[in-house]
């Protein structure tokens, strides 16, 4: 089953001064475990369509289905809930709470759950091992590197064991280092927790990870290719 | 954890903590100390004016405030006994008070002629202090000690012989001629061209109502115990027959100039705190403009908008506390300070004031209370400015919070 369905997603920034057609029509489906790249040109709509998909935006046509539920007809507060609980969310860069410790910044979303302790400990250890982080605990979003910092967003975007996770460019501030870990990590993630991840890119090394490649062009999908 | 994130930011930011707390510090500490200042100079002020004369509650017939009439006098002996009773009383001072006319060979005078206990008076009023000729009087002396305005007016020095005519209690003539003993310099004008002082005996005899007196001038230290010896004296005396005047009543003048002072102040404080509510208005702004990613992300990944409200108002209302707190105890050592060591006028200000027999002094009123209500006023200022940045929250959207 999708876990991610668009219908005829449309969106128009500034309908009434001068309107800007930024999707203008996009079906999608994402089934669990996939492991999607949305590329395209700059101002080709990857932005707008993540963030409508992951109820950050609203589509001025159309809808989106989450796990089967129509998230276009939520409240405001109902999609705060909802990102909370289902949707893992990895931005370009500044993720972090900056006065929060690694160890902090992954339990947070737990903590607004009203996880156990011992549940929020277990898992921010198991995580911040996934992630190869284990030593940095304790450490401030200062004190790391910026690899270091997205894999502590992988980390955090995790913890509540979303339905999927959202990336949008997750690497455009990192060195061609840092982004192969990155990218081994979620690749790793998705092969052996079945994790479904959905992320933007220019990079080629990244477009060559993926396991399904979508092309936007000018608010529309151009082409949808899977491989194996 | 909201407290938790509220905490952290405070200490991430020690310096912009530190400069919005100084100068909420500031305020408080500037506004608590004009405020002690100026109660404390007026407190001085109008205990310098009450005990010159009047003191701080007199006790009369019925009605004699009104009439200042001899007609009015009562006898002395019962009420007195009740008040000497009370604690916070240190003195009384009964008084036979009547104007009269005053002669010497072909000058008049119209003078006030006040019978006194010259010990009694003296305790409250200094009045042998303010002797610039002759001896201050005894109880057994038939002498009159008068103003030195009053010996111009009569061309009379000490040793010449006063006389006195008036209508004395009831109607009966009065009369009487007094050697004079001494001769007191008054600041005030008003009183220095009228008082005519003799021992109550003569007094009442020369008014023809032995044992009898016009009021009761009360001597009391602390102004703090004015309320409650008001309210013993009501419930003890007849109020029927007799009446309780505090300073307030007897000096409506002295209280409508204190009253517009302080109304004055009320200009400076709104300026003050105007000042004050911009400079933590300027933090709050930039604080909000800083962290509108961080916010966004925060709405992102699932924090309600109010739960970030009420992170960040704790986080203003620690700033506020902080300063505050500070300022009060800063404050504390400062003003007790100046209670101890005034500050001192000199010049002419100094002058005009030690004409009056006045200490050229402002000692500041220590009342923990004035630190509390200032530092409540600038808390509550930075409480409701807080509101701000909980409005942009609340609009906040994070797609556009989030936009490089
Ligand atoms: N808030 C907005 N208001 C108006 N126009 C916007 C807004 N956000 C995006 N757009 C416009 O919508 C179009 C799509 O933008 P979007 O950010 O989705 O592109 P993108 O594919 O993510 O580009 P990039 O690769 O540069 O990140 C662009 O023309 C952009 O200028
Ligand atoms: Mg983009």
């Amino acid at each position: 089953m999708a876990v991610i369905k668009t219908k005829g997603v449309e969106k128009t920034y500034n309908p009434d001064k001068i309107p800007v057609r930024a999707l203008k029509g996009v079906d999608l489906e994402i089934a669990e475990g996939e492991f999607t790249a949305i590329v395209g040109p700059s101002g080709s709509g990857k932005t707008t369509l993540l963030n409508i998909i992951g109820g950050l935006d609203r589509p001025t046509g159309g809808y989106v289905e989450v796990g089967g539920e129509d998230i276009s007809q939520m409240s405001d507060n109902e999609l705060i809930d909802f990102r909370k609980e289902h949707i893992g969310f990895v931005f370009q860069a500044y993720n972090l709470i900056p006065v929060l410790t690694a160890r902090e910044n992954v339990e947070f979303v737990m903590l607004l759950q009203n996880r156990s302790k011992a549940e929020r400990d277990a898992r921010v250890k198991e995580l911040l091992h996934a992630v190869g982080l284990e030593d940095k605990l304790d450490k401030r979003p200062s004190e790391l590197s910026g690899g270091q910092q997205q894999r502590v967003a992988v980390a955090r975007a995790l913890a509540p064991k979303p339905t999927f996770i959202l990336a949008d460019e997750p690497t455009a501030n990192l060195d061609s280092a840092s982004t192969a870990n990155l990218l081994d990590i979620m690749a790793r993630l998705n092969r052996e927790e079945h994790i479904t991840f959905v992320f933007s890119t220019h990079d080629q090394r990244v477009i060559d990870r993926a396991r399904r490649v979508v092309t936007l062009v000018d608010g529309v999908i151009d082409k949808d290719e899977r491989r194996e | 954890m909201l407290f938790r994130l509220a905490r952290r930011n405070i200490w991430r930011n020690r310096r912009r903590t530190f400069i919005t707390a100084a100068s909420i510090l500031f305020a408080v500490l500037f506004a608590s100390f004009m405020e002690s200042l100026q109660r404390g100079a007026w407190d001085n002020m109008i205990a310098n004016v009450v005990n010159y004369y009047f003191g701080y509650v007199q006790v009369h017939e019925q009605g004699y405030w009104e009439e200042q009439s001899i007609n009015k006098a009562f006898p002395l002996a019962d009420s007195l006994n009740a008040i000497q009773k009370i604690e916070a009383v240190q003195a009384v001072l009964p008084r036979l008070e009547s104007f009269a006319l005053a002669s010497a060979e072909n000058n008049t005078a119209g003078v006030l002629v006040a019978g006194i206990q010259p010990e009694a008076e003296n305790s409250m009023t200094r009045l042998s202090e303010r002797l610039v000729a002759g001896a201050y009087l005894q109880e057994s002396d038939e002498a009159a000690l008068i103003a030195s305005g009053v010996a111009d007016r009569l061309g009379l020095g000490v040793g010449d012989t006063l006389v006195i005519i008036s209508q004395g209690f009831r109607g009966v003539n009065a009369a009487g001629k007094y050697p004079i003993k001494g001769i007191a310099e008054f600041g005030s004008p008003e009183l220095n061209k009228q008082m005519v002082y003799l021992p109550l005996p003569v007094a009442q005899y020369f008014y023809g109502a032995p044992g009898r007196v016009t009021s009761l001038a009360l001597k009391i230290e602390d102004q703090g115990d004015i309320g409650p010896v008001m309210q013993q004296l009501r419930t003890q005396l007849d109020t029927a027959a007799y009446e309780v005047m505090d300073w307030q009543e007897m000096l409506p003048d002295l209280v409508e100039a204190r009253e517009l002072d302080t109304a004055g102040n009320v200009i400076v404080y709104f300026i003050l705190y105007l000042i004050i509510a911009f400079g933590i208005f300027g933090t709050i702004l930039m604080m909000a403009k800083e962290r509108e990613y961080e916010f966004g992300v925060l709405i992102s990944i699932g924090l309600q908008r109010w739960q970030l409200s009420v992170s960040v108002w704790m986080e203003v209302i620690m700033l506020g506390l902080l300063g505050a707190l500070s300022g009060i105890l800063l404050s504390i050592p400062v003003v007790l300070y100046f209670k101890y060591n005034p500050i001192r006028f000199s010049g002419d200000m100094a002058s005009s004031l030690e004409k009056f027999g006045f200490e050229p002094i402002f000692p500041a009123t220590f009342e923990p209370q004035i630190f509390l209500t200032q530092a409540l006023y600038v808390f509550v200022l930075t409480a409701v400015l807080a509101i701000y940045p909980m409005m942009k929250i609340r609009k906040l959207k994070p797609v556009e919070a989030m936009r490089n």
